[in-house]
This record gives structure tokens, sequence and C-alpha cells, in this order.
């Protein structure tokens, strides 16, 4: 019985103008293009410079900043006014002032003042930004520091030299972070939206009905029109590690096996529960809204886009719900960190636990009569 | 050998009593007419008869089995075409046949040779590997018809199954109906047309829910002093209260 009903899967899936296309495209563009914009890396910061000073030394800290890569000098004005309003007017995002006699106090009283003005209205613009320009400031500090102490005297400053040596991503790139996450999101989509879309589409035409008044077993239905949506999940799977080797240079440090096996009880996980919302809603529409309600959901407490640790404590506790925080979790870990089965267990029995729960609901939820 | 028994059927979705206490039989070979206004019951009480709808009280037995505790058991002896068109679109004529008649447990060898028996039956050879979704109404019925009847069953429930349809198509139709009951099927059909009920073996009509009147069309012209079926049904669908 489940031959035939596979046959037929696989003849709609295939004849489908829109599917197959969408489960090759999706993970190519998500792969190619996603980790190029979801990106937090700060860079081309607009500076606005009030200079008072004029001095050389003045000139040599505007070098420096000019140097360092982070900042477009977007604006000169002559008055800390004229610099905010091109903050107002969204030309530059942090105003650098520095005050008239900038060098003699330097050079008389060992110290002087400088002022930074942020625009926070993209708060991790401002703040990244505000951190380099300090510590621009500071490097250039320690220079002139170093040169007045030299030109006096003995005194040498202990020169504290601090290299951070990052484990497993040691240029912090934030590919090597997403990749795998955004792997995830598309075997979630692809997984969990199509069958449930399928499924609910059928109720629409009215098609399951004929189905329901023959002894074809709900088992056998349920799992004839997850099988493809399976299959597609490899492909997809694949597709991305394919990709992320050949354009991100990423290769798990861990074994593929490994992914593929957690990715399989994901899957598993992820399509009962697309089944279980197709269980509840009657249109297509309601299917895809509440697809989305969740989904969204899911992927926001995964720490997909920001790490779990940083959310408040609620939001910690619901992000246990998430399927895709545990995925995501392996992913990272086999792909970053080479992690074996042995160090994945609580990942593996938390997807095992929700394989079973929402498939179990989808199998009891489904009715052949009402 | 009575092949369908309702006793005291009843279905209520809230305070609404879709289908009210309703009793009758159908004897095996028979074609049996279900008629009724638009929403008088008929649809609801043939998808209890079905197993697509779980009785809110009563009892009902098809082919033998309890239509509640029994319903895989009737669903393997039964075939339904539904009021609206329900094969699969993007499936070919023959993928369609093979499909039920796999899911009915046709021995896959056999599956080939009766659908060209029956294309060839049907005069339909030439489609056999036309995409169902590009056939006009009248042939999606019939091919719909023949579909429900490809594994022989015993019984099959017909949902108005002519609706939308000229009236040489539904003559041709009412064809397959007559060769279906010669072959020993059962035919429980609902309509809306008088003169299809002038076909049938005997015909019930619904008001409101409930059975008033069951015979054949030659007896109830007489009881209700008609000269056609047009007229005895309009005797009955004028007390109806609802709508």
């Amino acid at each position: 019985m489940l031959r035939f009903l596979l046959e037929k899967e696989f003849k709609q899936f295939f004849r489908n103008s829109f599917v197959p296309r969408m489960v090759i495209m999706f993970p190519l563009s998500a792969i190619l293009i996603y980790p190029l914009v979801a990106n937090f890396e700060v860079k081309n910061v607009n500076l606005s410079l009030v200079d008072h000073d004029k001095s050389s030394y003045s000139r040599n800290l505007v070098q420096k900043v000019v140097a360092s890569g982070y900042f477009n000098i977007t604006d000169i004005s002559t008055n800390y006014e004229d610099a905010l309003e091109t903050i107002e007017s969204d030309q530059a995002d942090l105003i650098l002032e520095i005050p008239p006699n900038f060098e003699r106090t330097l050079v008389k009283d060992k110290k002087a003042n400088l002022m930074i003005s942020a625009n926070a209205v993209n708060g991790n613009k401002g703040g990244l930004g505000t951190a380099y320009l300090v510590r621009i400031i500071s490097d250039y500090s320690g220079n002139i520091q170093a040169e007045l102490m030299g030109n006096h005297g003995r005194l040498k400053i202990p020169n504290l030299d601090i290299i951070p040596l990052y484990r497993y991503n040691p240029s912090l790139l934030y590919s090597v972070f997403m990749v795998p996450a955004i792997l995830i999101m598309v075997l979630a989509m692809i997984c969990g939206f199509l069958p449930a879309l399928n499924i609910v589409g059928e109720k629409e035409n009215g098609t399951i009905e004929q189905m329901n008044v023959t002894p074809v077993k709900k088992f056998t239905f349920i799992v004839s029109k997850l099988i493809p949506y399976w299959l597609s999940g490899y492909v997809v799977l694949t597709i991305g590690i394919t990709v992320s080797l050949l354009v991100w240079k990423l290769f798990p440090e861990g074994y593929l096996i490994t992914i593929y096996f957690f990715a399989t009880i994901f899957i598993l996980a992820f399509s009962g529960f697309g089944l279980v919302i197709s269980n509840y809603a009657v249109t297509v529409q309601q299917a895809m809204f509440m697809m989305f309600f969740f989904v969204l959901t899911f992927i926001f407490m995964s720490g997909l886009y920001t790490p779990v640790e940083n959310m408040p404590g609620w939001a910690q506790f619901i992000s246990h719900f998430s399927p895709l925080k545990y995925i995501i979790q392996v992913l990272r870990m086999v792909y970053l960190k080479g992690s074996s089965f042995n160090e994945l267990i609580p990942q593996f029995i938390a997807l095992c636990g929700f394989a079973i729960f929402f498939n179990g609901w989808a199998v009891l939820s489904y009715k052949k009569s009402s | 050998m009575k092949v369908i028994e309702s006793e005291n059927l009843t279905k209520r979705f809230g305070q609404f009593t879709a289908v009210d206490n309703i009793s009758f039989a159908v004897e095996k070979g028979e074609i049996f007419g279900f008629l009724g206004a638009n929403g008088a019951g008929k649809t609801t009480a043939m998808r209890m008869l079905c197993g697509l709808s779980k009785p809110t009280s009563g009892k009902g037995t098809v082919s033998g089995f309890d239509i509640e505790k029994q319903s895989e058991e009737v669903k393997k002896n039964i075939g339904y075409m539904s009021q609206k068109f329900a094969l699969y679109e993007d499936l070919k004529v023959w993928e369609n046949l093979r499909l039920y008649g796999g899911i009915y447990g046709i021995e896959k060898k056999a599956i080939g040779p009766k659908i060209d028996a029956l294309l060839h039956q049907l005069g339909f050879e030439s489609e056999k590997n036309t995409m169902v979704k590009s056939l006009p109404l009248g042939w999606k019925q019939k091919l719909a018809f023949s579909a429900a009847i490809f594994h022989e069953p015993k019984i099959v429930f017909l949902d108005e199954p002519t609706g939308g349809v000229d009236p040489a198509a539904r003559r041709q139709f009412w064809e397959l109906i007559y060769d279906a009951s010669d072959r020993g099927i059962t035919v429980f059909v609902t309509t809306h047309y008088m003169d299809e009920a002038e076909y049938c073996n005997r015909v019930s009509i619904m008001v409101d829910g409930r059975i008033e009147a069951l015979d054949s069309p030659k007896n109830l012209k007489k009881q209700f002093e008609a000269e056609n079926m047009d007229h005895v049904f309009h005797q009955l669908a004028r007390r109806a209260k609802r709508n």
C-alpha cells in the first residue's frame, strides 16, 4: 500500500513547478548570501570630526583613526553644533571633538580630554564604534605617554600587551558561527513547512476525504507524506555542506556522519511538528501563519542570532523548548570543535524527545473521521 | 439481504441536529436514491455510513460491519465518490486508477490490464495519459465513479455525482451506474435531479434531517397523487422549516 502512495507523492513532488526548485535554490542562496548579510561586525562607521586644535598631535590622532579602517570621515565641522546636525541627518554615527589647546595641555599637563558622541539609535553600531575609537585613542595616548616620558627620563611604562587566543574560531569569523545555524534554519523550513502545507492542501482540495474512505492506515498515509521531504532534507543538507566548503572554506572538524545522524533525528522531529500543525489547520493560510509563528519563535529562542546565555532568565527557560537550539548546538560543536557523539548525548536525548513527542501527537491528532 | 441498515442514526453539531433519528435499510443490488433539499442532511448521513463522520447516537451497519466500531472494515467494502471532485488533478488518468487499485489491495500485476479494460469499456483509451486536471467535468465525474468502483466494492456511495453537467452527460453517467448495478454492486446515490430519482429502485426523501418518505418512485407517486417525482418532492420540501 505504501508503495503506491509513495509513487503518487513522488510524481506529484516532481510535477510541482515550485517545490523541487525550492529544495535546490533555498539552501544554495541561503548559504551563499545570509552569512554576508547576517553579520554583526561593524565596519564603515561614519565619523564627524571637530578639530579645534589643528596641531600636529591632533592630526596624528586623526590619521591613526583613519588608518584603522573602521571609520570613514564623512564630515569635518568647525563646531559641535554643526557636527550634531550631521548626526541628526544620519550622515555621521560618531563625533570626535578635539578641544582647543589639545596639544599644549597634553604636553604641559600630561593629560588632555577628548569628546566622543555616538548616535545610539543603532545601539550595536554606536557601542562598537565607540569601543573601537576608545581603543585607538588609548593606544595613541600610550604612545604619546611613552614618547613624553622618554623625553624626560628614566621612567619606563610597563608594556602590557594582551594577545587573546580564540579557540575554535581563531580569526573570529562571523560566517563560521552563522553557516551551520543557517543550514539548520533551511532544513527546518523545508522539512517542517512543506509536508504540512502539502497535507493541508489536500484538505482544501478535498482529496484527503477520498483517502479517508479507503482502508489506508493513517500511519501509512503520514509516512508516505514525509518520506519525500525527508529525502529533500538530505539534499538540502548536502548542498549546504558542499557550498559552505567551497565558498566559506568551512568543513566540519568532526565527522560528517555525526552531522547526518543528528540531522536525521531533527528532520524527524521537525516534520512531526509540521504534521501536528497540519492536523489543526483547515486552510493553507492558517497552516502558513501557525508555522511562521512557531518557527520564528523557535529561531529566536534557539541562539541562532544571539547566544542563549545573553537572554533573560525566562527566555532561557523557554529556549529549552526550541528543537532548533539543540541541533544548532550540535552543528556548531561538530563544525568548530570537532565534537563526537559522546559529547553530544544531552542534545541527542533532547532531539529524540522532540521526535517522539511531535510524531506521537501527530498520529494521535490525525483523524480519519470527525 | 440487507447491506445497509440504519437504526435511529443521529448527528448533532452543537445545537443543530443535521440528521435526526433516521432508520432505513437497503437491499443488496438495489439502486437506492437518497433525496432531499440542500441542507436536509443527505451528505452528513452518507458520511456517517462511510465512516467519515461519527454518529452522535443510533446505530448503523454497512456490509454487516458496525459503522462506528468497525469503520475500517466498512471502508474495505465500499467505494465513495464525494460531491467535490476528489481525484488527484496532477496525476494522469491511469495513475489515479493505479493509485486507488493499489490502495485497495488489487494485485500489482492485475492493475495494468484492469485499467486498460476499464478505459476500453469507457471508450477512453486515448486519454489514458492525460493529466486529470485537463479533462472536462463530465469525464472527470465518470472517471471518479470508475475509480470508486475499481476495486469491485459491495456498495458504492455517490454524493450528487452529476452536479453541474448537461443532460446527455448525466444520461451517460447513469448508464455506468446501471452497469455497476448489473454486476451486483449496491448503489447508494444522493441527487437533486428528480428525473434521476425515477431511475432508482427505491428512493427516500429527507426533510430537515428526517426521512419523510421511502418507497419506489411508482408507489410514491401514487401515495402523493402526483404525476412525477418532482411533484412528490415539492409537496414534501414545502414542509421544511430550516433555511
